[in-house]
């Protein structure tokens, strides 16, 4: 006999709950009152027990998944722990599978189903169901489950087989967590869920990462008015600067040369020439940062985190690549110490190197602007009436306009720009 | 009026007071046992409930290690905290049947008694929809995360009362939590003790129930 497995309702408010974990798998026995799986409601975590012994026979809910209560989650098998074999009498009492339509059978199997005196233990109604629409003689497969039962697993691994072949005794790993019945590699129409064709959407919870950077990125536009302005600046000499210590950089102290760290040092000149830039709002206060600490965007898989180059102004641009090479490399490795992504004062994210010519990013906050860079290319500009092929990028300025005016912004970014123009600064 | 079992434990190990409250729990479970509520302080320590996530954890071991914090994971709900000196925990162990099956509800009691004891100290606390625990102006006072079996409780809260709130820093990827704070951090200079004498009595009024109080129990009973 079946027994359903309902998502309990955990008190008169609720109506949904969250099944986190399953503590046991599809085939193996519960006994009553024995913790089947854990559920979870608003930072509380529950083990429900079985309402019943039996074997575990299918799992309908994957964990993650959050359903309303009375939702049937599983469904146990009852009677018994399968040593018994079940009584000839018994199973010859069963109907034939006459429902079954009757394709020709395939060669080398018998079309009887449930031959039951050399089937080990009862059948779930899953496994019967299989063995119907495939035709199999159950017989031939060699069950792994308690007491040699045949479980679902090895109708598929006898089905995944040539035709006709007894299954090989069973491994010591079973082949794929069981608690996860979603995707199944193939045949659909076994899965415990049947889904008509393919399903539309996948629904994945997100990462707590995920989640935070979600939380920050709306507090942020909640919070400050912001503002875009975007400058056109020629980075001829930083390129041609680059391009000559590039390989003594990389011979010297073995990583690459970016156009970032120039970039980095323009905008730390300039931020100690506007220090409402480098501040914050508390309140009604304005905290002005004597220190410049600069947070430097860097993409990991999932999400993304910001460093911070601690007194950015006092390195030059070695110091500044050495740091972000570190920073970055850490940030990936998940190496990153606590200290090491506050106290950031400004942020600078450059989506240049992604391809992008120009972006409007969103402030991190508490701080009042963020800088973006675009992608330096070979542009024909018009200088003196003349066309002239010029390494060309936009920076973008997103400021917060509660603290900054469009007048300081752009003075602001004209200053990174002017440094950036006239680039003379030797780097080696 | 049912009766509550108060134990005050001071200063214990976290792994010490698991074992107790995981031991009181299985009494409570099999009826030997009435309720029973756990008030302690933990010595720096950082835990990861069931559902939590080991990216939230930033520091790595060694950094802890040096830091002199232990780390757990555990069975409760939540995700990564930290609790330490300063800091009121308390573990109630409670059969929610004989209070009201609800879980929700449970949990909605345990912020309330800890809105009423900061309100004694002058402390106007809150909640925030769908966020657990209790807050004041969007700062995290105090946090919870509770594990249920057979409707009985354990683990529970935890009250930053003085704690040192840079050890917060060390769960805390890419700053992008809300903030935390300690009743000192306001401004409110209160003793653990009292504290926990006031979050008591409000425990009895609203979970109606009367505390009886134990000498502090400081081994896991029947060992």
């Amino acid at each position: 006999m079946m027994t359903d497995v309902v998502m309990p309702q955990m008190g008169e408010s609720i109506v949904e709950g969250t099944l986190t974990k399953w503590l046991k798998k599809p085939g193996e026995h519960v006994d009553r009152d024995e913790p089947l799986f854990e559920i979870s409601t608003d930072k509380v975590d529950t083990e429900i027990p079985s309402p019943t012994a039996g074997t575990l026979s299918e799992v309908l809910v994957e964990e993650g998944k959050t359903v309303s209560i009375n939702t049937v989650v599983a469904r146990i098998e009852e009677g018994g722990n399968g040593r018994a074999p079940r009584p000839k009498a018994a199973e010859a009492a069963r109907p034939a599978p006459s429902a079954a339509p009757a394709p020709p059978p395939p060669a080398a199997v018998p079309s009887t189903v449930e031959t039951a005196a050399e089937v080990a233990g009862p059948l779930s109604p899953l496994v019967r169901k299989m063995a119907r629409e495939h035709n199999l003689d159950l017989s031939r497969i060699t069950g792994t489950g308690a007491g040699g039962r045949i479980t679902k697993q090895d109708v598929e691994a006898y089905l995944a087989q040539p035709a006709g072949q007894p299954t090989a005794p069973p491994v010591p790993a079973p082949p794929a967590p069981r608690a996860a019945p979603a995707a199944p590699p193939r045949a659909p129409a076994v899965s415990p869920v049947p889904p008509a064709g393919q399903p539309k959407i996948r629904v994945e919870p997100m990462s707590t990462m995920r989640l935070k950077i979600a939380e920050h990125m709306v507090l942020s536009k909640r919070t400050s008015a912001h503002v875009t302005t975007i400058h056109k600046v020629d980075m001829t000499k930083v390129v041609r600067m680059r391009d000559r210590t590039k390989a003594g950089v990389q011979a010297q102290y073995g990583f690459s040369l970016t156009y970032l760290p120039f970039v980095t040092r323009a905008a730390a000149a300039a931020l100690r020439q506007y220090p409402v830039i480098n501040a914050s709002i508390d309140g009604n206060n304005i905290i002005y940062h004597n220190e410049i600490n600069i947070g430097i965007a860097v993409a990991l898989e999932n999400g993304l985190i910001v460093p911070v180059i601690r007194n950015a102004d006092e390195k030059n641009v070695l110091g500044l690549q050495r740091a972000i090479v570190d920073l970055a490399g850490r940030a990936r490795s998940r190496q990153l110490k606590p200290e090491e992504v506050q106290g950031g004062t400004f942020s600078i994210t450059n989506f240049g190197s992604f391809g992008s010519v120009t972006a409007t990013p969103i402030i991190n906050q508490p701080q009042v602007a963020i800088l973006g860079v675009g992608t330096v290319e070979k542009t024909p500009v018009v200088i003196d009436d003349a066309i002239a092929i010029r390494s060309i990028a936009y920076l973008s300025l997103t400021f917060d306009h509660r603290l900054i005016d469009g007048a300081v912004g752009d003075q602001f970014v004209t200053k990174v720009r002017q440094v950036l123009e006239d680039w003379s600064e030797d780097v080696l | 009026m049912r009766s509550c079992q108060l134990r005050e434990l001071g200063r214990i190990d976290y792994a010490k007071a698991l074992e107790l409250q995981q031991d009181l729990a299985r009494q409570r479970k099999q009826g030997q046992i009435g309720d029973q509520l756990l008030l302690l302080e933990h010595a720096h320590v950082i835990t990861l409930g069931r559902n939590g996530r080991m990216e939230n954890l930033l520091a790595g071991e060694e950094v802890l290690r040096r830091a002199g914090i232990s780390f757990y994971p555990t069975n409760r709900g939540g995700d990564v905290t930290y609790h330490g000196p300063g800091q009121l925990v308390g573990y109630p162990i409670l059969d929610l049947r004989e209070w009201k099956r609800d879980v929700v509800g449970y949990v909605r009691a345990i912020e309330q008694v800890i809105i009423d004891t900061l309100a004694e100290f002058g402390i106007t606390a809150g909640r925030i929809p769908k966020l657990t625990g209790v807050w004041v102006q969007g700062r995290k006072i105090a946090a919870i995360g509770v594990h249920l079996s057979r409707w009985v409780t354990s683990h529970g809260f935890a009250l930053n009362v003085s704690t040192n709130l840079t050890y917060f820093q060390y769960i805390i990827p890419c700053g992008l939590t809300k903030p935390v704070t300690s009743m000192a951090q306001l401004g409110v200079a209160a003793d653990l003790g009292a504290v926990s004498r006031t979050l008591a009595g409000h425990f009895g009024r609203v979970f109606d129930c009367k505390l009886v109080d134990e000498t502090p129990v400081l081994a896991a009973p029947g060992e």
